[in-house]
């Protein structure tokens, strides 16, 4: 019996900006920064405000798959950091070419997230664990590699990725950014991976018993993690024009932010990816402004925290709400 | 306000009047108003979706009334939260299990309230309460134990000692039969007979009709959010209630379909690990095959085990008289088995996603087009579902956890029927499902027999199992105990192998 069906139809607006609350603190956020700081509302800035977004957004498409599998992968950023040192050495020390100093950077990336993802599967090392484990190891290995010196002398031909602008309007990074996330939403709803993602996060028993091999759905999140932090970590490089030790550090919190900010749950299962790009937009937005208006850099962290706290709440309360409708 | 019940006004403890609950989409409660008498044992029946978990919910502050409200012990009482409820004096043991599974069986009984001395936990006094009250109930169970390692009956237990341990005048017990086995009914009816002599007042709410005849004083019946009749339960007929509460006449309980009993289709032998010891059987094609036993009796553990769920130490199975051996449910599932468990929320549902994704989710290829998804082949699927198991929804969208009970172990069952299998498990298939859906589902039970599947059922409701099954394994202490043909079917036969 699928009682009056014509009501699912007038709710879908309703449904849109449900999915996407986000929308209105960003329209909020572009009013009150129009009103008081004076040079936000030009093209200009708005592809400024873009291309600062578009590393932590590319980075949270990563931190995406893991949430929506249940887990938060603190290890992320250090991964920025690591890739791009390798990255960066491999083109400068060894004189690889970028293509394959690329490649190198990618497997080291997919080899820490499988170890992640091995100990939280096979190991069943609690993700928190593992992945702040990671977090050190990556880190600690750049400044290792580095003798925590930057590595300069980057080649000019990789100049583009981070610096270069399509017709002269788009940055690459923000055409970048977009283009993953169009991959990113095409996955997450089109593919059978992407819903054996959800289901994993949303009931992992309930999932194993509908036959998902949810321990390869798992290893594949931290996998997919593994990808975007190399991603990341060469248009950092790129657009630092140097392999520094300590780029993308905080990254993963900043993506966890975005995630939260854009919809998805952290209680796994529930997330769409459009939404993540509106949460580092909006982020990116509240630290844009804050620096026309001088605000001290310091500052704009507490702010920061605040937002993360405020995103968090908001998440928790939703889930309060639908536990209690159980 | 007119008292049309005819219950003396001094002998009213709960008095509800008009009370109305809309969700998106949905009028759950319409203009309800009823009264309950002091002391008695008030029964609610409906089907599933007609509003009962939703009235409780009003009562005990889980959800506010659209409109409407309702008088208790005389007073006109405003529930916001469940404590104001519990203070009040009105408990509620919920449809669904809501314990701290880290915490022991003690812990949960007293949670939010620990006994104290001196602002210190007073672990001995707490443990010894709780241990009286499990004993009061006549049943074993270790308080200290952690409520994680309980049974799904086990569990239902500590909420049942929960709510008592609140001093309630009134209590009000969401379906708390339709986990317990026969034995711990019995233990259940015992509790509420001693409730109703001390003055305690009880609402029941129940789908298996004969337990109203044996506990209820009085009935009220619900249809589609609607109040539509009370009355006493003496005096009134079964078919009666039956046909007020669904709208029609059913006729047959328990629809048996013909089928043609074939070839083997799966045979275990020697099923061993930790669980169950040596456990063989066999099914047949067009068989369908009924596994009885109390609760513990190693009843899922066994079909966990042939699913793959669950690890074997030893035994072998064949389908088709070939040996197989599963490495994983995906292996099980390749061979074409199923398995419908037990447990709805844990572990058949994914219950914040929509009830056409779950539906999909065991085969998505079959509703994939080249390799993707397709909304449009998925939305079909689960239509047709939903229509074949008349489930209660405004849409396929809908959240599964904003189902009632009932209609969520549908979707369970749709989900699994939605994959063309050969052999096909059930584990308490009809938990919490209303009579009219219940002979609906034993309808597609017999049809799946009569397509030639091979259909095992695992049930601790002894009339659906007789009714229903060819053939009845008995399990106890993890072995099979025995077996009989459905031309010696009797609850006798089949009690005494369950407790030896
Ligand atoms: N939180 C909710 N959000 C939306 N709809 C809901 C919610 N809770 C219940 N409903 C709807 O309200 C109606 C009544 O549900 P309720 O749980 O009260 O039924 P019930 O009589 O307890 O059924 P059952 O016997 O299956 O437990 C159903 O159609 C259900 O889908
Ligand atoms: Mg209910």
């Amino acid at each position: 019996m699928v009682q009056n069906k014509a009501r699912s139809g007038h709710l879908t607006l309703l449904h849109f900006f449900s999915d996407y609350v986000i929308i209105v603190p960003i329209l909020l956020l572009i009013v009150i920064w129009t009103i008081i700081a004076p040079n936000f509302l030009t093209y200009n800035n708005f592809m400024n405000v873009l291309r600062q977004v578009s590393m932590v957004a590319i980075l949270a498409a990563g931190q995406y798959f893991m949430i929506c599998t249940g887990y938060i992968d603190f290890a992320l950023g250090a991964l920025v950091g690591l890739c791009g040192i390798i990255f960066a050495k491999a083109m400068v020390d060894w004189s690889l070419a970028p293509g394959l100093a690329a490649v190198v950077a990618l497997m080291v990336g997919l080899l820490c997230e499988l170890v992640s993802g091995t100990l939280v599967t096979n190991f069943q090392l609690p993700a928190f664990v593992a992945t702040l484990g990671m977090m050190y190891i990556g880190r600690g290995l750049c400044y290792v590699i580095t003798n925590s010196y930057p590595i300069s002398k980057i080649p000019a031909s990789v100049a583009w990725i981070g610096r270069g602008y399509i017709a002269n309007a788009i940055p690459w990074p923000v055409a970048i950014m977009i283009g993953v996330y169009v991959i990113v939403t095409f996955v997450s709803k089109k593919t059978k991976f992407g819903r054996f993602v959800y289901a994993t996060g949303g009931n992992r028993e309930a999932a194993h018993l509908s036959g998902i091999n949810v321990n390869l759905i798992t290893k594949c999140s931290f996998l997919l993690g593994g990808l975007f932090s190399t991603l990341t970590a060469i248009i950092l490089v790129s657009r630092l024009n140097s392999g520094q030790p300590s780029a993308g550090t905080g990254y993963e919190f900043q993506a966890v932010i975005a995630c939260v900010m854009g919809g998805v749950s952290l209680a796994g299962g529930k997330g769409k990816a459009p939404g993540v790009i509106l949460g580092a937009i909006f982020v990116g937005l509240l630290t844009n402004g804050m620096t026309l208006i001088n605000v001290d850099s310091n500052w704009q962290q507490v702010v920061q925290g605040v937002v993360l706290i405020l995103a968090i709440t908001f998440d928790v309360y939703k889930q309060r709400r639908q536990a209690s409708t159980r | 306000m007119e008292n049309n019940s005819g219950i003396p006004a001094a002998e009213v403890i709960l008095d509800i009047r008009g009370l109305t609950k809309v969700f998106p989409g949905v009028k759950a409660l319409d203009d309800v108003s009823l009264q309950v008498r002091r002391g008695s044992v008030h029964a609610l029946i409906g089907e599933n979706g007609a509003g009962k978990s939703t009235l409780i919910k009003i009562l005990s502050g889980v959800y506010q009334a659209t409109s409407g409200e309702f008088w208790f012990k005389g007073q006109k009482v405003h529930v916001e939260k469940p404590l104001d409820a519990q203070r009040l004096g009105l408990s509620v043991v919920h449809q669904e299990i809501k314990l701290v599974e880290t915490l022991s069986v003690a812990e949960n009984i007293f949670l939010g309230r620990p006994q104290c001395k001196s602002g210190l936990i007073n672990w001995g006094a707490m443990r010894r309460e709780a241990r009286r009250m499990v004993e009061d109930l006549n049943i074993k169970l270790d308080v200290d134990m952690e409520v994680s390692r309980l049974s799904i009956a086990q569990k239902q237990i500590v909420e049942i000692c929960k709510a008592l341990s609140f001093n309630a005048e009134l209590i009000i017990m969401d379906e708390p039969s339709a986990t317990l086995t026969e034995n711990e009914l019995e233990c259940l009816f015992d509790i509420i007979a001693r409730l109703r002599s001390k003055g305690i007042t009880v609402i029941y709410i129940s789908h298996r009709m004969e337990e109203i005849f044996k506990v209820a004083d009085s009935v009220s019946v619900l249809r589609d959010g609607k109040h539509i009749q009370t009355m006493p339960v003496a005096g009134i007929e079964r078919s009666q209630l039956i046909s007020l509460m669904v709208g029609r006449e059913i006729g047959n309980e328990y629809p048996k379909l013909p089928a043609r009993i074939g070839e083997v289709a799966l045979r275990a032998e020697h099923l061993t690990n930790r669980k169950i010891h040596d456990v063989s059987f066999e099914v047949r094609h067009g068989e369908i095959l009924g596994f009885a036993g109390l609760v513990g009796a190693g009843r899922t553990e066994t079909v966990r085990a042939v699913f793959a769920a669950d690890s074997l130490t030893e035994g072998s199975l064949y389908i088709n008289g070939t040996p197989v051996k599963f490495h994983s449910v995906r292996d099980a599932i390749r061979h074409r088995i199923a398995l419908i468990p037990e447990d709805r929320k844990e572990q058949g549902l994914v219950l914040g996603m929509s009830i056409k994704q779950n539906i999909s989710m065991v085969d998505l290829n079959n509703v994939c087009v080249n390799g993707l998804l397709s909304g449009r082949k998925e939305q079909q699927l689960s239509i047709e579902m939903i229509e074949k198991l008349s489930i209660a929804t405004p849409s396929e969208e809908k959240e599964v956890r904003q189902l009632s009970g009932g209609n969520q172990q549908k979707v369970v069952l749709a989900k699994w029927l939605a994959v063309d299998s050969d052999i096909v498990i059930l584990d308490e298939p009809t938990r919490g499902i209303d009579v009219g859906a219940k002979a609906e589902i034993y309808r597609l039970i017999g049809m799946l027999a009569q397509q030639g599947k091979a259909v095992i059922m695992i049930s601790s409701d002894m009339p659906e199992l007789i009714g229903v099954c060819d053939r009845i394994c008995v399990m106890r202490e993890g072995t099979i105990s025995g077996s009989m043909d459905r031309e010696h079917f009797s609850q006798e036969a089949i009690l005494d192998l369950a407790v030896s």
